[in-house]
């Protein structure tokens, strides 16, 4: 199995900007995370093929990295900040709230794997916080009663079979 | 309404709450848009470099370095071994991770224009021919309107070859981090650059002689480069007046937490603490306990040392320091170990853990409020808190673990009895209050 043709055409067309083939490594690693969900052994694997790197680079840059998921992950990824900003505008009752809604703990996957529910780190917008991501949706200014209208909105989407939280992205087009 | 500085006037937001302002044209027709670009074109590069070191522009990424200075750095013409030139790289610092901080954020989405002109103009003045905007991965479609917008500066010909018939050639490429911010710290940048674990490099080599991809760099913050059309279009003296005798221009302030208004704020240096609260709407839901005034590593300060001015100098004096810019007010509804706690649970995360004393040092640091928190502490803690930073603090290859002591030392010292309450009641519990979910180690802290 090697990386799909779209990830190839993406990367290919923008290596002439980078002065090193490595370089191209969060980039690829990024299409592969967006294709697949998460970024498993093979696909590292393939990554090293392509990039002409070994393993064990495409590893540990994976490894170091947050946004790199080395295990499956739901189709939507809720990712509710939790630092000073938004805990000081009460962050942790959303992710109570949002834990209860869903049935699970932060850091697990629902069984039916739709949803994956975490805690993260400051998405600089303290200013409107307490805010979320929803892959790669932003969310702000975030109440009980908003979340819960997200995440049902969320839902519908996705068994109305739509890509939840992709709002801008244009495929084949780095960034 | 405080704006009693006669200078001032908006350098960077002018017009940031109108519709369309993040558009080519709208930079063109309302704020004169590439025109200083034109003009730094006609100056020889070493006029550009003069123009920005007597506006006293400091850098606006925490550490406030002077601009002007670090542009003169960078060696005029670098050769390889083999005696061939090599190039020079000027690298953009959108990383914005420090908590509390979200000033760039603003610039980029709503007047990215200014940033790039920002940038080519600092490209002729390093004479580099590229520059790499490195944006922090989570802002995906912040990244996506600044491709957008550094398409439609090609299209007009403001990037790309010979521009405006200079002859100065200047490309901008974009690259997107993927969630860590130890890759803020500029050499961290520079490694996450070349698509390596970003972790930071030992000084010297300085990025001005060892930079990206191995060639001369300098690296500058979004607002610091953003600053710079202003600075060549209506002149240095102007930008230095509105500022103090060490720092020009104004600051781009970003007040989050318990005020009623809260949000990026343009204003002038001579404004104190309690000014810019008053300015963000007044305090809500309490009296101020307590402020961060530039990030999450900048120490504390105690409502009654919020008098202070907020100009560098001043902030450094009272024990603290104007970082990134990120005012994070708390009420007193808020108790100071637990807020403390939130921030070292950050800082234990994110430390790259190539030092043993940041690695282990922000690592039991949040132990020990933690266990403090849970009832399990104890009065000789709070004095080995302090003996902990010691060793973290300087020792370090960057300056990550200093920054973890910023609120560790700066919370025991200033709130040292509602430690000692807490430790001696039996944590949050003895006190009465309950255990936050987010300090509940839930599932994988991610
Ligand atoms: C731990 C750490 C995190 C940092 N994060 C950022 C950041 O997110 N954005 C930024 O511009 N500078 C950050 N800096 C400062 C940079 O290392 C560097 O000083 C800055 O980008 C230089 O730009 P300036 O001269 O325009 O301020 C950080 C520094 C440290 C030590
Ligand atoms: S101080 Fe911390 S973050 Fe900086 S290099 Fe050392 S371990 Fe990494």
């Amino acid at each position: 199995m090697a990386l799909s043709e779209k990830i190839k055409n993406t990367i290919n067309g923008i290596r002439h900007q980078f002065p090193t083939e490595q370089a191209l490594l969060l980039p690829t690693l990024h299409e592969v995370q967006n294709e697949k969900g998460w970024v498993s052994m093979d696909s590292m694997r393939d990554i090293g093929e392509f990039l002409n790197l070994p393993l064990s680079k495409v590893r540990e840059v994976a490894s170091f990295y947050t946004m790199y998921k080395l295990e499956p992950q739901g189709k939507v990824d809720v990712q509710i900040c939790t630092n000073i900003s938004c805990w000081l505008n009460g962050a942790d009752k959303l992710v109570s709230c949002a834990s209860k809604k869903l049935g699970i703990h932060a850091g697990e996957t629902t069984a039916d794997g739709k949803f994956t529910l975490s805690q993260v780190e400051c998405l600089a917008a303290c200013g409107t916080a307490p805010a979320m991501m929803i892959n790669e949706d932003y969310h702000e200014n975030l109440t009980e009663e908003s979340l819960i209208k997200i995440l049902d909105q969320a839902k519908s989407d996705l068994d109305a079979g739509k890509v939840v939280g992709k709002d801008t992205r244009k495929d084949g087009v780095w960034p | 309404m405080m704006y009693n500085n006669e200078h001032f006037e908006p350098v960077i937001t002018p017009n940031v709450d109108k519709p369309n302002c993040e558009t080519i044209e709208f930079y063109i027709q309302h704020e004169n848009g590439y025109k200083a670009l034109e003009k730094a074109l006609k100056m020889k590069p070493a006029e550009v470099v003069d123009e920005v070191k007597k506006s006293n522009l400091r850098g606006r990424g925490g550490a406030g370095f002077p601009t002007g200075m670090k542009w003169s750095f960078m060696p005029a013409n670098p050769v390889d071994a083999n005696g061939n030139p090599k190039p020079k790289y000027l690298v953009c610092n959108a990383d914005e991770g420090e908590p509390g901080t979200f000033k760039d954020r603003l610039i980029f989405t709503k007047t990215p224009h200014r940033m790039i002109e920002g940038m080519i103009i600092a490209g002729h003045a390093i004479s580099s021919n590229k520059g790499f905007i490195y944006i922090r991965g989570e802002w995906f479609k912040e990244a996506r309107l600044m491709q957008k917008a550094i398409d439609d500066a090609y299209a007009k010909g403001f990037l790309g070859k010979n521009i405006l018939g200079s002859g100065f050639n200047y490309d901008l490429v974009i690259y997107k981090g993927a969630g860590a911010y130890i890759c803020g710290e500029e050499t961290a940048l520079l490694n996450s650059l070349e698509g390596k674990r970003g972790e930071p490099r030992l000084k010297p080599p300085f990025p001005a002689q060892v930079g990206a991809y191995g060639m001369p760099s300098c690296v500058n913050n979004v607002e610091t480069f953003a600053a710079v059309p202003y600075i060549i279009e209506k002149g240095w003296e102007k930008y230095a007046k509105m500022g103090t005798e060490r720092s020009g221009g104004t600051r781009m302030i970003g007040v989050s937490g318990h005020v009623n208004k809260p949000g990026v704020y343009e204003l002038p240096m001579n404004l104190s603490i309690n000014d810019i609260i008053e300015i963000a709407g007044g305090m809500k839901g309490g009296k101020l306990k307590a402020v961060i005034p530039g990030g999450a590593s900048a120490p504390m300060l105690r409502a009654d040392e919020c008098n202070v001015l907020t100009d560098y100098d001043s902030l450094a004096k009272a024990g603290t320091m104007a970082g990134s810019g990120g005012l994070i007010v708390m009420n007193d509804t808020v108790n100071i170990v637990e807020a403390t706690y939130t921030l070292l649970k950050f800082y234990e995360h994110e430390s790259c853990g190539q030092c043993s004393q940041c690695r282990e040092g922000s690592h039991w640091l949040a132990r020990m409020f933690k266990r403090i928190l849970d009832g399990g502490g104890t009065q000789d803690d709070l004095d080995y808190i302090a003996k902990i930073c010691g060793n973290m603090a300087g020792q370090t290859i960057c300056a990550f673990a200093d920054a973890v002591t910023g609120p560790a030392l700066s919370s025991v010292r200033k709130f040292r009895e509602e430690f000692e309450e807490m430790v001696m009641k039996g944590g949050l519990k003895g006190i009465g209050r309950t255990e936050s979910v987010s300090h509940k180690m839930v599932g994988a802290h991610v």
